[in-house]
């Protein structure tokens, strides 16, 4: 075969797998909706010092960690919750929360047999058994199961390289010089209410460091889920890609269903020092509330990366399906001269979801670029909106911008919002945003049913093809499972 | 300037003045005007100046509104000026209707009015008031104009305003202009123009406001115009503003249409040290058409923000904007571009564009266009620019001899040509392509 | 293979199409002519089952089953197929994914086994060859940034993929060069055998110089006012369509 032939092969392949979760389309109401019985350990509703305290010695945390957290909740009791996304629910009571929730075994596995059994069988419902994972995808997973990791693997693989991959309470036990000198330098806890909040309670995330030089040989991965009821889950993830480095980081999220709202406030930051790059990759399904808007996830995040040296590269990819609410703007800090930031987003609202998220660019060195490609698509009664800030500051000479915003209106009921915010200080900078406003054409899809096609199949392909540009961008295992998400959180949503 | 000390409140100053003012307008004061100065009072209790905190004032900053006090006009001002001088300002070369205002107040003196028929009726708002009661209380202040402090101050110190009224099936034969000449006698005036245009079923019009500030003045122009379009209308309206350097200018723009409609709103901004505009149509029918032109120029240190809103009410409507800025030294643009298409607005197209260029690397610009679309069968699509003139189509036209300064202004013709040529009166575009050149201190390209 | 009886139809409430009766055998080739608004378009579409045209009356009978009772994708996988007039684009999705989707699910339909990628990947150059078409046009989205040439190559390019039994052109010649028009009249004269038929609709003869009609019908005002030969597509060439037109007088007044 001549080398054309290949890729033209390739090609077809790829699209038989996309045909195939295509055909894969149930009518289950959220597949993933189950509820496992792992006992947990669960702190007393409320917030206070004694519970931080707590928490923090619960997890067997040094003075400066503990002190930390009272620091950023005694700043958080001074801030109001925000206001301004173009969202609406009922008010968030923060003292009738537990704010943390541990299992009670607490083991160390050397390999899989160890594991809970229950846990694992939760993983295959899931559809993502860690041993399939290991040897198929080469993924190391960090299984985050209710804010306590309980599973490592690939960890020695890491070691060899320098890599570190471990939860960040364990990071902060066997890496406190790291953790010092990074946590909350990017997101401060001062940054804005929810990452105030996560600051004084985080239970537990992931912490990646990447040495000098060196190109992470796999794609690191974490699956959170949301356990035990009504505990808050406050992830912390921290990357730091060093000089000349490259990782590519992805998370993935499901939950069981529950009638009460729950809450989720989590912080990434993602730290790139000179030549360094991450690619960090989400695709989101935390359970939506049923059809008449009841229950679901509130999830209100504050992601962002820095770009600090030059040549850096932060690239964020999401594919956000799930949530009642979902709160979240992965933003770029573009302080290295040269430095790329790129986000690609699709975010799908269906029934009564909200969703009010997109990024922020900042620019502040010398020909710094991004891209931002937004794909929004809403059907049922829900509310998409895109909200971006496009910032070139006075110093940012030659910066560029360029700004794709698309949305998809799928029935007359649900509504899409575009807020971009362009701010330029600097003359020499150049921004371009485009947004553009479509529904699924009723033409389209009879030309699709003249070839044979299925109306429903007809739409899921009219949809795919309208996210391509942001599905490129996933680790193709991810973007099999974004498809996937896609097709079930449409279902049925035109007639 | 009178400025405050930090004990005085603004707010009280602004009542406390009242009575005064209300004394000099010397039964000048209609029954209908008044009760919108109480209604106007009552709420001026309730707000404050905005705040940046506001998203709606964000980018502007309107501090010079709490540290000043305006003088409210009550009085007419006697003018030095004559008809010769007024000819210097006004925009000529074709047949016109003239009426003017000097510090807000009407000018007879300096107005020229040929009705062509009557079916046709200009006016000043206070004499209108007299000769045509319902149409004022059918029309007149139907809008919301208590959406912040600036509106509600109008509706207290109104003094007057042009009233046009269109009956149906008429046209005029010749564009209208309305002349503010703003900023004359004494220092720190409070001008609040109060302007109302009704167009019955199939008439059209076209309109040319021209606020024009003495250049060396510093005052505040709070203007409020209301504008209604009947079935199958049709209406362009240019705003040239050409305020002083050292005065504020804000205007609040409502256009209400209705079915077959069609609206071109111009937006020529020049002068001003503090500009804020908004422009608000409501397409309140079917098969709408409403465009919007915008141009700012923004030189010094001159600040000017444009906020839009369209608001697609109904089905099968269309609407259009481009607003481009161009921003020297060290001034600073805003573009806010809303539009809403409602639930019931099907198979409504909106079209929106925002460019920027920046000529100076101490120019600012933040621009924020947003769509709310709540209808599934639209089109909308909206971009936003910000760029530098582009430096290779400057060496192409350089490369074949033209000196670099032309060059520039070839490049900042050909930036403006997309808003200039949408004006329909062929004398008014050359008029305005020689004030883009001659605001900005650069060579003129000819049109 | 195709029986239309007493066919009525209309569009926004509009009668188009009154009375259409209409015979098509295995083998055959027919040609639809008419002027602009006659109803052609109509016709070819309510074959296809577009829901914007509502049938009032008559049916419509196709390998023995009632047409008008399946939805558009059911025709399709029976063995009917349009190319549009008007080629629909659609963003993101490559032809090729299109295509081979087609494919299966009519193999499906037949109880035929899924084509492998190599298969697929054969047919494809197999058939795109025919067209002469560019192997990048098979990876790009359906028919985005196609000339307008491109497009109805690259419905013939699917009808051959596809195979039908029955195959309807609407107006394929318009906006084609001389040389398109050759390529893709060889590409239907390649799909054309004794067991499928062709229904050709066009405004112009000139396409019936590649694609040889067995019969021509005239479409006027909703009805065909006249049948014949291939020899009448020369004849309406020559003189146009008004000689044919007191005709109509004298049907409506029968």
């Amino acid at each position: 075969m001549s080398n054309e032939e290949k890729k033209n092969l390739g090609a077809v392949e790829e699209l038989s797998e996309d045909m195939k979760i295509i055909e894969d389309l149930t009518k289950e109401e959220y597949k993933w909706g189950f509820v496992s019985e792992i006992e947990s350990e669960v702190a007393p509703k409320g917030l206070n010092e004694d519970i931080i305290r707590m928490i923090s010695e619960k997890k067997g945390e040094p003075e400066w960690m503990t002190e930390w957290r009272l620091k950023a909740y005694r700043y958080w009791l001074k801030m109001e919750e925000p206001k301004w996304p173009n969202v609406k629910y009922a008010p968030v009571d923060f003292q009738d929360i537990s704010y943390y929730a541990a299992p009670k075994k607490k083991p160390q596995y050397s390999s899989l047999d160890e594991v809970d059994p229950e846990l694992l069988k939760t993983f295959e419902k899931l559809g993502i058994p860690l041993e399939e994972q290991k040897a198929l995808a080469g993924v190391a997973v960090d299984a985050v199961f209710d804010s306590v990791s309980v599973a490592t693997t690939f960890k020695e693989t890491l070691k060899e390289k320098g890599i570190i991959f471990c939860s960040i309470s364990e990071a902060i036990k066997e890496h406190p010089d790291l953790v010092k000198k990074y946590l909350g330098s990017v997101v401060p806890y001062t940054d804005n209410f929810y990452a105030a909040l996560n600051s004084a309670v985080f239970s537990d995330g992931s912490f990646v460091y990447i040495p000098k030089g060196v190109r992470c040989p796999m794609e690191l991965s974490t699956y959170f889920r949301i356990n035990a009821q009504e505990t808050g889950q406050f992830e912390r993830t921290l990357i730091i890609a060093d000089e000349g480095s490259y990782v590519s980081y992805l998370e993935g999220c499901t939950a069981p269903i529950r009638d009460n709202n729950q809450l989720h406030a989590a912080v990434v930051e993602l730290i790139a020092l000179d030549n360094a790059e991450i690619k960090y990759s989400t695709v989101q399904n935390w359970y939506p509330g049923d059809k008449e808007g009841k229950g679901g996830i509130y999830n209100f995040v504050t992601k962002r990366g820095a770009c600090r040296g030059v040549n850096s590269k932060i690239s964020w990819t999401q594919v956000e399906t799930g949530s009642a609410i979902t709160w979240k703007y992965p933003s770029c800090i573009l302080q290295g001269e040269n430095s790329i930031g790129e986000f690609y987003s699709v975010a799908v609202t269906n029934n009564f979801q909200q969703a009010d998220t997109g990024t922020k660019m900042v620019h502040l060195g010398k020909n710094t670029r991004s891209t931002i490609v937004s794909k929004g698509i809403s059907a049922g009664r829900s509310n998409n909106s895109y909200r971006g800030l496009v910032k070139v500051g006075k110093k940012a000479t030659n910066a560029r911008n360029f700004t794709q915003c698309d949305s998809l209106l799928m029935g007359d009921k649900c509504g899409a919002h575009t807020f971009p915010y362009i701010e330029v200080e600097n003359d020499t900078a150049r921004v371009e945003h485009e947004a553009t406003t479509s529904k699924v054409g009723e033409d389209q899809i009879f030309y699709l049913n003249q070839r044979g096609i299925a109306t429903e199949d007809a739409i899921n392909m009219i949809v795919n093809g309208f996210c391509k540009e942001v599905f490129n961008e996933l680790p193709m295992e991810f973007a099999v499972e974004a498809q996937k998400l896609l097709a079930i959180t449409l279902e049925g949503s035109v007639g | 300037m009178k400025e405050l000390t930090k004990k005085e409140n603004i707010k009280d100053w602004y009542l406390k003045n009242f009575e005064l003012f209300e004394k000099q307008m010397n039964g000048h004061n209609h029954e209908l005007l008044k009760k919108v100065r109480q209604a106007s009072l009552a709420k001026f209790l309730e707000l404050d100046f905005p705040a940046t905190k506001n998203e709606e004032w964000k980018y502007t900053d309107v501090s010079f509104a709490r540290e000043n006090k305006f003088n409210p006009v009550s009085t007419d001002y006697k003018t030095s000026l004559t008809k010769e001088d007024v000819k210097n300002i006004i925009f000529g070369n074709f047949d016109y209707n003239l009426i003017t205002f000097i510090n807000g107040k009407f000018a007879a003196e300096l107005s020229d009015i040929s009705a062509d028929s009557d079916k046709i009726i200009i006016k000043n708002l206070n004499s209108f008031i007299d000769s045509h009661k319902e149409i004022v209380e059918n029309y007149f202040a139907k809008i919301s104009s208590d959406d912040n402090l600036f509106n509600v101050l109008n509706g207290i110190y109104m003094q007057d305003g042009v009233a046009i009224y269109l009956k149906e099936q008429s046209e005029f034969s010749k564009p209208l202009q309305v002349l503010y000449l703003n900023g004359y006698s004494e220092e720190n005036l409070l001008i609040a123009p109060r302007n109302l245009i009704v167009v019955g079923r199939n008439s059209r019009t076209s309109i040319v406001f021209n606020y024009y500030g003495n250049p060396k003045a510093s005052y505040f122009t709070d203007a409020i115009t209301e504008l209604y379009l009947e079935e199958d209308s049709s209406v362009d309206i240019y705003k040239i503003q050409r305020e002083s350097l050292s005065s504020y200018h804000i205007e609040k723009f409502q256009a209400i249409q209705k079915d077959r409609s069609v609206l071109n709103h111009y937006n020529l901004n020049f002068g001003g040290r503090l500009t804020r505009n908004d422009i608000n149509s409501k397409l309140d029918g079917e098969n709408i058409e409403t465009h919007y032109y915008g141009l700012y120029l923004g030189k010094e240190n001159q600040h000017i923000d444009n906020h839009t809103f369209v608001d697609h009410a109904k089905p099968n409507s269309m609407s259009n904007e481009l607003y481009k800025g161009i921003l020297d030294d060290k001034a600073r643009g805003v573009f806010n571009g809303k539009i809403i298409v409602r639930r019931d607005a099907q198979k409504t197209n909106a079209y929106q564009q925002n460019k920027n260029v920046l000529l100076s690397g101490e120019a600012r610009i933040d621009s924020k266009p947003q769509l709310e679309i709540f209808a599934d069968d639209v089109k909308c699509t909206h971009g936003a620019t910000v760029g530098h003139l582009d430096e290779e189509a400057e060496f192409y036209i350089r490369s074949r001899g033209v000196p670099e300064e032309l060059a520039k202004s070839i490049l900042i013709r050909a930036f403006a040509a997309d808003v200039c040529d949408e004006i329909k009166i062929v004398e008014l575009k050359e008029q305005i392509n020689h004030l883009i050149f001659e605001e900005l201190h650069r060579q003129e390209v000819s049109y | 293979m195709l029986t239309i009886k007493n066919l009525h139809a209309t569009v926004e409430g509009k009668e188009i199409l009154k009375g259409i009766d209409l015979e098509i055998k295995a083998g055959e080739v027919h040609a639809i002519m008419g002027p602009n608004g006659s109803g052609k378009s109509t016709l070819a579409n309510i074959l296809a089952g577009n829901s914007n045209y509502e049938v009032t009356e008559g049916e419509i009978i196709f390998e023995g089953k009632n047409l008008l009772e399946m939805e558009p994708d059911e025709r399709a996988k029976e063995g009917i197929f349009l190319a549009f007039q008007y080629p629909i684009e659609i963003p993101g999705v490559s032809n090729a994914t299109f295509l081979k989707t087609a494919i299966n699910e009519k193999r499906k339909h037949l109880g035929l086994p899924e084509l492998t990628p190599k298969e697929f990947l054969n047919l494809m150059k197999e058939k795109s060859k025919i067209l002469g078409m560019d192997n990048d046009l098979l990876g790009r989205s359906v028919n985005v940034g196609f000339s307008g040439g491109e497009k109805k190559r690259n419905e013939i390019f699917q009808l051959l993929m596809l195979d039908p039994k029955l195959a309807i052109l609407d107006e394929t010649d318009s906006g084609l060069d001389i040389d398109a028009l050759k390529i893709v009249s060889n590409g239907v004269n390649v799909f054309h055998n004794d067991k499928n038929a062709v229904i050709v609709v066009t405004h112009y003869q000139r396409l019936l110089d590649y694609i040889v009609p067995d019969y021509v019908h005239v479409l006027y005002k909703g009805k065909i006012i006249k049948s014949g030969g291939k020899e009448l597509a020369l004849l309406l060439e020559e003189r146009g369509y008004d000689w044919i037109k007191p005709e109509e007088v004298e049907l409506e007044s029968n």
